[in-house]
């Protein structure tokens, strides 16, 4: 009541004229040279990828905080707008937001290959950069490729080479039988693809396979059905909490066929303890990796949040650094002169590994080294965290990093369409 | 898919009826007392798992078994004495709110206090590994777990339906103004019910912790199967709340059953779906005066 009373013509006039006001006055403001740069941080906060979106936003402000305590880039200070990105629909509406409304100067982020899919379709109607931290998806570097969008992320073709040569070399592959269990997405999907195209390559074959809905927390049925089958090999190409439920009731069961796979992220590994943890997975990064700058970030993540950082903090801060980078040399935010910078061979990252990393033109993809690494018996393990040792970098240091891409599945890639 | 199989995956879906009914009852019980929607049930479950981790170095796993319920109980009742009392004459939508809130709240605590990072959590070497039925194969945790969820259950009944405290309850259930009326005061019973309920979510918690993610939106997941499996038994009747416990678990295990387990989980929505149809009370739902 108090509200209408007090709300009255002349009341109205100003508040609407001082909100028009403000709305012609805004865009001036936003377009300042001088201004902070915005940047639309987009992840999964819930849902089963929301744990390692957790790692990410907490990644992403380190690396923002140490970009601006160094006096920013080139004098501008970094601001950062974390959003949740939920599902695919909310993901493109969020992404829409940043673009439109808080002029982002890039979108970095995302973990779901289905959502990475609907802001990349967003962004290149905005024409603004999405550098894609977390989805895997081949068919993202391939058939619904964007221009606007760059991939930091390794790609499941990466992972099915490296993990399928360790497989090879422990005689896994020829003549073995696999039960498959894939996470029932896009990316899983994708990864399924791949991993039986490998397999037909190199003469195993299938003893079962199961969709495993994304949400799902029970997989005791699965067990029963891998026990029945009694493969050689257990191959998952799970993500996110489906990983760490799988390895707690793959222990709980006592199951011990061999267990591999090319779906991975290390938070899950530590979620599902040294208890349960085996096997050899693929990786992007891990904080073992012995480089003067790993060893660096994992200090500096330490000290601020009291715990390592994973696979996909280093990623989410990874990005804002070639960013920046990108920024630096480009001298502006203008997204054309960025994919120009991207795209130049010349251009290189430090990815903090051995070698330094580059941008494949044709797709866009981060081309970089990967590890593999391997759980360390129960027993052996120092803390909660180093549960597993790392590999060499991989592919071998004589041979190009393209081979880790060589096979992909999911189309190819055409920017102009 | 051989037969033998088939009949693995019905029998593995009923006993995951046990834990659905572990969560869902309690649920079911403060709804059918004060009229509160507990949105925060999944919270407290979340609560349960996290205490486990907590107090598991200094009381050992079979100690927090014990303790975590009623640690859980505890805050339920002190929630209960706080914050729904306030609500239980009020429209079920302030209630909703409430416990949404809260349930928020606690998320964001545990993610304050514990990290958002998933946490590990080990069982005893006692219950791992698996155990034969016949050729049945099945996980001696998930016997553990299943014998405490009957013991719980089965106590819970005998306290409803063979005491004075019970009769009391029940009474209250159907008609608290004539209780009230009869110069019984209800306000204690809530308090205990409450914390029954809140109680039976942390000891699931607590139990599902070894076998499940442990993160601070574990919750949510568990919430949604608990109201689909109370809105199925119906409201108010506590053998419909077992039945569609075990019939929500059954359903999934035929599906898998029928090799169809991406359809696992809509399935379930499905049969909710159809139960509401056919009967919107649920499958054994009382007509409750208040409620109607």
């Amino acid at each position: 009541m108090t509200l209408r009373s007090s709300f009255d013509r002349r009341g109205f006039l100003r508040t609407t004229s001082a909100a028009a006001l403000g709305t012609l006055a805004a865009p001036s403001i936003l377009r300042a040279q001088d201004g902070p740069i915005i940047l639309g941080h987009l992840t999964p906060h819930t849902g089963f990828l929301g744990p390692l979106g957790e790692y990410a936003v907490m990644a992403a402000e380190l690396a923002v905080e140490e970009i601006n305590a160094a006096d920013g880039i080139d004098g501008r200070q970094l601001q950062l707008i974390k959003e949740d990105s939920v599902n695919p629909q909310t993901a493109s509406t969020k992404a829409e937001r940043m673009i439109g409304r808080d002029k982002v100067a890039a979108i970095i982020g995302e973990i779901s290959s289905a959502s990475a899919l609907t802001i990349a379709q967003t962004v290149e109607r905005g024409k603004t950069l999405f550098l894609n931290t977390g989805a895997n998806s081949d068919a993202l570097r391939g058939a619904d490729c964007k221009r606007h969008m760059f991939h930091v992320e390794t790609q499941n073709a990466m992972y099915v080479n490296a993990e399928g040569q360790h497989l090879l070399q422990s005689g896994l592959v020829e003549g073995k039988k696999w039960y498959v269990l894939t996470a029932d997405y896009a990316f899983g999907h994708d990864l399924l693809a791949g991993a039986k195209a490998f397999l037909e390559r190199n003469g195993g074959s299938i003893a079962g396979e199961d969709l495993v809905p994304t949400d799902a927390t029970d997989f005791s049925s699965f067990m029963l059905k891998i026990r029945a089958a009694e493969p050689d090999l257990v191959a998952l190409n799970l993500a996110g909490t489906q990983i760490t439920s799988f390895f707690k009731q793959y222990g709980e069961f006592g199951l011990d066929f061999p267990v591999g796979g090319f779906g991975f992220d290390t938070a899950m590994a530590w979620a599902a303890g040294v208890q349960n943890f085996r096997g050899t997975w693929p990786c992007v990064w891990n904080h073992q990796i012995d480089t003067e700058r790993s060893q660096a970030f994992t200090k500096a993540f330490t000290d601020k949040y009291g715990m390592p950082p994973e696979n996909q903090a280093w990623g989410d801060y990874m990005a804002i650094q070639i960013l920046a980078q990108a920024i630096r040399e480009t001298k502006g935010t203008d997204a054309a002169a960025i994919i120009e910078y991207f795209e130049d061979p010349e251009a290189k990252f430090d990815m903090m590994k051995t070698r330094e990393g580059y941008f494949n033109s044709e797709n866009h993809q981060l081309l970089q080294e990967i590890y593999a690494i391997t759980a360390v018996p129960a027993g052996d393990a120092e803390n909660e965290w180093d549960i597993f040792t790392t590999s060499e970098p991989l592919p071998a240091p004589d041979q190009p990093l393209e081979t880790l891409i060589a096979d992909a599945v999911g189309g190819s890639c055409s920017f102009s369409a | 898919m051989s037969l033998f199989l088939f009949l693995s995956q019905l029998l593995n879906g009923l006993l995951d009826g046990f834990y659905y009914l572990l969560i869902a009852i309690g649920l079911s019980l403060i709804f059918s007392l004060g009229g509160i929607v507990n949105l925060a049930h999944g919270a407290f479950f979340a609560i349960g798992a996290y205490l486990a981790i907590a107090l598991t170095p200094y009381t050992g796993f079979f100690g927090a078994v014990i303790l975590v319920p009623l640690i859980v109980a505890g805050l339920g009742m002190i929630v209960e004495r706080l914050l729904f009392t306030r609500f239980y004459r009020a429209d079920p939508l302030y209630s909703l709110l409430l416990t949404f809130g809260l349930a928020m709240i606690i998320e964001q605590a545990l993610r304050w206090s514990f990290g958002a990072a998933p946490l590990a959590y080990n069982m005893p070497e006692l219950l791992r590994g698996q155990v034969f039925i016949g050729d049945f194969i099945y996980s001696r945790y998930r016997i553990f777990l299943i014998t405490v969820a009957v013991l719980a259950v089965a106590a819970l009944w005998l306290l409803l339906n063979r005491t004075a405290f019970g009769r009391i309850v029940r009474a209250g259930i159907q008609n608290p103004d004539v209780l009230g009326a009869m110069g019984i005061s209800l306000r204690p019973y809530l308090s205990v019910v409450a914390g029954i309920g809140i109680g039976l979510a942390g000891l699931a918690g607590m139990l599902m912790a070894p076998i499940v993610p442990v993160h601070p939106a574990m919750g949510t997941e568990v919430l949604t199967a608990a109201f689909v499996v109370v809105v199925i038994g119906g409201l108010g009747s506590f053998w419909g709340v077992v039945l569609a416990a075990i019939l929500v678990g059954v359903v999934k295990g035929f599906v898998i059953g029928i090799n169809l387990p991406s359809w696992s989980l809509a399935a379930i929505y499905l049969l909710m779906f159809l139960v509401l149809l056919l009967r919107p009370r649920g499958l054994m739902g009382e007509r409750i005066l208040r409620f109607e």
